[in-house]
This record gives C-alpha cells, structure tokens and sequence, in this order.
C-alpha cells in the first residue's frame, strides 16, 4: 500500500503535475540552458541531485525544530539559507573529492541557488504536509520531471536549427517557449493517469 | 530629447520601462510571469508584491553596500530579500487571502525572481539610494505591467472575463488551455517576438 502511494507520487510529480511543465517553475535555467543538449542534461543531473538533498535536510529541520518552537513563519529564510549552504557545500565537496564529477556539472552549481524548482520543492513539501518518506521520493519525482522536460526541449531545439528558418525576433527565448508549450500541451494528455492531491 | 530625458534618473527610470525591460528583453524572472499571470488579480497582486520587494530590497542594499564583505554578499542579498518576501506573504495572507490561496507557493518564490536578485547585484550594490529606488520602482512597473498584459489576453481567453467581470458573449466558449500552463508559453513567446521584433535588437542564435 505505501509503495503504491510513492510510486503514485513520483510518477504525478514526473507527468501529471510535472514541475516545469504544470507549475511553469525553473523557467530561467530552462530557457538560457536548453539550447543545447549537453548542457541540459548537466544541469538536469545536477538539479535532481541538489532537490533531492535539499529536501532531505529542510524536512527535519521544517517539522523537527521551526514547528516546536512556534517559528514556522520564518521557513522562507531557513530553507533559502540550506539551499545556499548545501550548494556550496557541494561545490566544496565535489572539488576536493571528485574533481572528475566537478568538470562535468560543477559550474552549474552556482545557478542551481536561483533556480526555484529547489526552494518549490521544499514549499510544496510544506503546503502539503507529506512524511519524510513521500517528501523524498517526491522531491526526486520533480527534479526528475524536470530534466526530462529540459532534455526533451533541449533535443528539440537542437533539431530545429539544423533545419529551421525561424523569424529573426522569435529565435532563442521565444521558439523555446513555443516549443516548451508545446511539449506542455502533449504531457495535458498524462491528466488522469494519476491522481494526487 | 528633451534634457530632462537625459539626467541620470530619468535615464535609469526609462531603461528600466522599457530598453533593459526585465521580462521581455533579458527574458528574467519569468516563472512568476508564466504561472501567476492566469488572471489579472493575480497578476496585480504578484506584481505588488514584487514592487514592493525591489524597493525594499533596493533601499536596504544601496543603503548597506559599503559594509557588504564581497564574499558573503550573495547570501546577504538572499536572506534581505527572503525577509521582505515574508512580509508581502503576511500582508497577503491577512489582506487577500483568496487571492493567497490561488498563488500561494509562488508568493515564496519571489525570492528566487532573478530580478531581484539580478538587479540586486547589478544595480544596487554600485549605485546611491536614490538611483537604487528609481531603478527599483521602474523594474517594479514594468515586471506589473507586463504580468497584467498578459494576464489580460489569459483571463479574457481563457475565462472570458477581467478582473472577474464577464467580457466576453454568452455564446464564447472558453479556451481553457489558454489558463492553463501551454497558454502561457504561448502568450509570452508571443510577446517576446513582438517586442524583439520591435526593439530591433532581435533575437540571438
């Protein structure tokens, strides 16, 4: 019974209520790195590894120290706060370790901070009151659904310049959204599928 | 061009409007601007509270720039913002809260708008108070305007009313794409040709 309850969450948090697609979050990465393939995917990976831990920290310190001291009202600083330190931390990490995994996505590092996916992530964690358990595998759903759909537009903007004449004013920022709404529209099909609150 | 154009404060004012435009031109802070712009109240309401945001921020920065250590000024930037956010989200909550239950998460979001953040780093840790809040309220305009223009074509399309008065006949069927997410990837990418087409500073590659 719990297994299917997870496994409904992450699949509504990849197709159904996909975090890029539905909720229009990430939207600034998505449009200045889904130019090219490669780039997508480093962030991609990137940012499910940053939610995930994100979200693994921010539940405790959320429902373990905020909520028994009555100051839960200051949630937005404290997780804004993990979310910078842990990057940072990361990026400490990863250049001291494994100067191997730095190369390939280190310089997205600093980026994943602004991206609002990780602070949503932690919000929607809030808003709908999971368990730590759902919490996680939620987290790891979104940030998935999101790099499927930077792959995805990614890929196919890739195709695009290969064979398009796009107008002068719509190419970069404007055929992506196109394409992205697109994209947005086919997964409208998924609705249904699964049903989570 | 008159000279009054060409002061500095009219210049960061004008930039601001319409050269530098946050959303259109350099294409930031547009989660907010897909996702609240639905319909026109939420659009007004979001837009408040960003204005509100940039010139608190923008105050609280150019004020404190010197004291600053360039190290820690990112996460510096983050908490100031962070608290203001939390402001705009009590005053909501108390003030509209039918309007805080339709954007509810995003209202959180405001921090992490890159054109807080951006004009943060960009403007208000080089330049005096004044300067800072004129740019701060011009951002502040244009992010509004350009959240209630779309809104507009959304709403209208969308719900067949503004502002929740019924605009459209009887007989309009709704577009209810146009509420939901591939509308406003819609919308914008159309706003966005137009006004590149218009600036003349086209696309990039």
């Amino acid at each position: 019974m719990l297994g299917v309850h997870l496994l409904t969450v992450f699949l509504a948090a990849i197709l159904t209520h996909n975090i890029a697609l539905t909720y229009l979050l990430g939207m600034c990465p998505f449009i200045s790195l889904s130019r090219n393939l490669r780039t997508a995917s480093g962030m991609g990976f990137a940012v499910i590894f940053v939610i995930t831990l994100t979200a693994m920290i921010n539940w405790p310190i959320y429902h373990l120290i905020l909520v028994p001291t009555g100051s839960e009202i200051i949630y937005y600083v404290v997780f804004i706060i993990v979310i910078a330190a842990t990057v940072q931390l990361l990026e400490m990490l990863m250049e001291r370790f494994f100067p191997v995994l730095q190369a390939a996505f280190g310089i997205f590092l600093p980026l994943i901070t602004v991206n609002c996916t990780v602070l949503a992530v932690s919000l929607f964690m809030v808003l709908r009151d999971y368990d730590y358990l759902t919490t996680v595998v939620f987290a790891a759903g979104s940030a998935a659904g999101w790099t499927l759909a930077i792959v995805v537009v990614a890929a196919i903007n890739e195709k695009l310049k290969l064979v398009g004449d796009v107008p002068k004013g719509m190419r970069g920022p404007g055929i992506i959204m196109v394409i992205a709404g697109i994209i947005a529209l086919s997964f409208l099909g998924f609705s249904g599928m699964v049903n989570v609150s | 061009m008159s000279s009054a154009a060409k002061s500095p404060g009219m210049k960061t004012f004008l930039n601001g409007i319409w050269r530098d435009h946050p959303i259109f031109s350099m294409v930031l802070g547009i989660c907010s601007a897909l996702a609240v712009s639905n319909t026109v109240a939420n659009a007004l309401a979001m837009g408040a509270g960003v204005t509100f945001v940039l010139l608190a921020t923008g105050l609280l920065i150019s004020l404190l720039r010197s004291l600053i250590p360039g190290r820690v000024r990112m996460i510096t930037y983050m908490i100031v913002i962070a608290t203001f956010v939390i402001v705009v989200d009590r005053s909501l909550h108390a003030l509209f809260p039918d309007i805080r239950q339709a954007i509810g998460p995003y209202v959180g979001l405001i921090i992490t708008n890159c054109i807080i953040m951006g004009r943060a780093e960009a403007f208000y840790a080089q330049n005096n108070v004044g300067q800072s809040l004129l740019d701060a309220l011009a951002n502040g305009i244009s992010y509004t305007y350009t959240l209630v223009i779309i809104a507009v074509v959304r709403e209208l399309l969308g719900f067949g009313t503004i502002l929740g008065f019924q605009v459209m006949p009887d007989t309009f069927v709704n577009w209810v794409v146009m509420a939901m997410a591939p509308g406003a990837f819609f919308v914008l990418s159309i706003f966005i040709w137009v006004s590149r087409s218009l600036s003349k500073t086209g696309g990039d590659e």
